[in-house]
């Protein structure tokens, strides 16, 4: 199934930048950077200097460091959120793929009518009921993400139910759970994680737009779609205030997205199906 | 929706109403009564087709949303009438040629991916509008206030296209029949016409089809931004007041839309590949 190609350089590189995005926003309480919080009326909408490399905002604040410490949650949130759709689309995936019969049926009738909103009216109606803040952009996220990776799973595990190893195993008398569990499982977590690879340009994307409309983290807390949101009144007077947080979660996605697409061409996704 | 942080009525009145106004509004939008009770009230509402009226302006939401609708589907159909052929022409290149042509257009579709629409809205609107003010920033009229929000909402889906585009005639391009085609010494441009193209339409009218959400998606935040007036601002409007029959409106008139958009491409795909309508005839 894995297939060698040129697009290995694309990966690494990509990887490498998300490796150092996420790093350097993890790790920002201890870099010599500004405070995001420190308010500093003496400067005010200063553009990019050799002081605020991406200027500051119009309550004085460094626009570097809420940069950088935006990361930590657009970029943590997105992945959290791709963890847990991936758990949820695997259980009901393997667990229905399965089985088949009713359960399949329910199950993949809920995920027709997950899929049959529009993503992210599904999601800001999930963010509307609950408090706004990261849990709810996470269980947006993840309320609407799980679909698909129960379907490509659930198609994964109706191949390896045909194949002769299962059959071996039930000669054997293994009974159906440890079928499921030590034979069919294992070997649905590889195609999982590549999946979450794949979807994680999508959830960073998602995860902005939520807190863009305010339904994410709150205010003074930065995330790169929030600053967007705050900052974009005056777009005109300080474009930097805008420009630096679009452009994090640009590369971000574009990283993501590279990284995945590279992962797609590796493990040769059946390109069929729509992921 | 009665869980939510954020009080519509003390949002309506601000906070200095007398405690006796707010219980008269709570009583004329139904809040005194238990969560079960609004639940079946909507419910209601839904089944007579009425989608109950905004708290703010007091006007029959789904009048507004009819009045609303023909902006999205003008400022869709724009964006699309962008998107499709610069789509299919980008992903049809990066499907025919190798090397940098294909490298280039691949790293600009997953740009025009990549890039959240909110930002460049905002950004085209800084370029176009405010710096060099050849458009209009924000409202709703005629085509020049059309332009921008249609150019912006047509990034993601121009890119999603091109790519389905490219993944549809690479395969295509290696079938026997277009190795046939080429050896009858048809010229390349009808192997690509009758050959190529008409065989590729088929998945790709239904990946428009399917795209049409994320316009629904897009429009959200393009309308808002740009001050348009259609469905996407008006669900926003609803978010930020907490204007609860609002929002539900919203979100169900743009499954509905969701739902009709799919259907009709499923009729549209059951046209356009004989095989499929030869299939149900047997039946």
């Amino acid at each position: 199934m894995v297939k060698k190609n040129k697009s290995s350089l694309r990966l690494k590189l990509s990887l490498f930048v998300i490796i150092l995005f996420f790093a350097v926003s993890i790790l920002s309480p201890l870099l010599p950077i500004h405070d995001p919080y420190r308010i500093d009326l003496e400067s005010l909408k200063k553009p990019p200097d050799i002081q605020h490399p991406f200027g500051t905002d119009n309550k004085g604040r460094d626009m570097f460091a809420r940069v950088v410490h935006g990361g930590k949650i657009s970029i943590g949130v997105a992945i959290i959120a791709a963890f847990v759709s991936g758990m949820i689309g695997f259980i009901v995936g393997v667990t229905s793929g399965y089985f088949g019969g009713r359960f399949d049926a329910v199950m993949m009738s809920i995920v027709d009518f997950v899929l049959s909103f529009p993503s992210l009216l599904f999601a800001v109606a999930i963010s509307v009921i609950l408090p706004p803040g990261i849990y709810t952009v996470m269980i947006a996220l993840s309320a609407v993400g799980w679909t698909s990776f129960a379907r490509l799973i659930r198609s994964h595990v109706l191949t390896i139910k045909t194949m002769p190893f299962i059959d071996a195993a039930k000669a054997i008398g293994c009974g159906r759970l440890r079928i499921l569990l030590l034979h069919i499982a294992p070997l649905c977590i590889p195609i999982s994680l590549v999946m979450m690879g794949i979807k994680l340009g999508g959830f960073i994307l998602t995860e902005a737009t939520l807190s863009f409309l305010g339904l994410g983290a709150q205010p003074p807390v930065p995330t790169w779609g929030s600053m967007i949101s705050a900052n974009r009144a005056y777009v005109l007077a300080a474009p930097w205030m805008v420009i630096f947080p679009g452009l994090a979660i640009s590369i971000t996605a574009f990283c993501f997205n590279m990284a995945g697409e590279s992962l797609k061409t590796r493990y040769e996704f059946d390109k069929n199906s729509r992921v | 929706m009665k869980a939510l942080p954020g009080d519509p009525v003390l949002n309506l009145i601000g906070e200095r109403a007398s405690p006796e106004t707010i219980e008269n509004i709570r009583k004329e939008i139904g809040a005194d009564k238990g969560l079960a009770a609004q639940y079946m009230g909507y419910l209601g509402l839904l089944l007579r087709g009425n989608l109950g009226r905004s708290y703010y302006t007091n006007r029959d939401v789904l009048t507004d949303i009819t009045l609303k609708f023909p902006n999205t589907l003008g400022l869709a159909l724009a964006a699309m009438f962008i998107a499709v052929p610069a789509g299919i022409l980008l992903g049809f290149m990066a499907a025919k040629r190798r090397g940098f042509i294909d490298k280039l257009i691949d790293t600009i579709t997953i740009s025009g991916l990549s890039v959240p629409v909110f930002w460049s809205a905002i950004i085209i609107m800084l370029i176009f509008s405010l710096k060099l003010r050849l458009f209009p920033p924000s409202g709703t009229g005629d085509i020049r206030f059309l332009i921008l929000p249609a150019f912006v909402l047509s990034i993601p889906a121009l890119a999603s296209l091109a790519r389905v585009t490219k993944t549809v005639i690479k395969d295509i391009l290696t079938l026997p029949y277009i190795a046939t085609a080429k050896a009858k010494g048809l010229s390349s441009l009808r192997v690509d016409i009758i050959h190529v193209f008409k065989n590729a339409i088929i998945p790709i009218v239904t990946i428009i089809g399917l795209d049409f959400g994320s316009y629904l998606n897009g429009a959200v935040v393009t309308e808002t931004i740009f001050g348009w007036d259609g469905i996407g601002r008006f669900t926003m409007e609803g978010i930020i007041k907490r204007d609860y029959p609002v929002i539900m409106g919203c979100i169900i008139a743009g499954t509905v839309i969701f739902v009709i958009i799919n259907l009709i491409t499923d009729v549209i795909y059951h046209y356009l590949d004989p095989r499929i309508r030869l299939h149900g005839e047997e039946k």
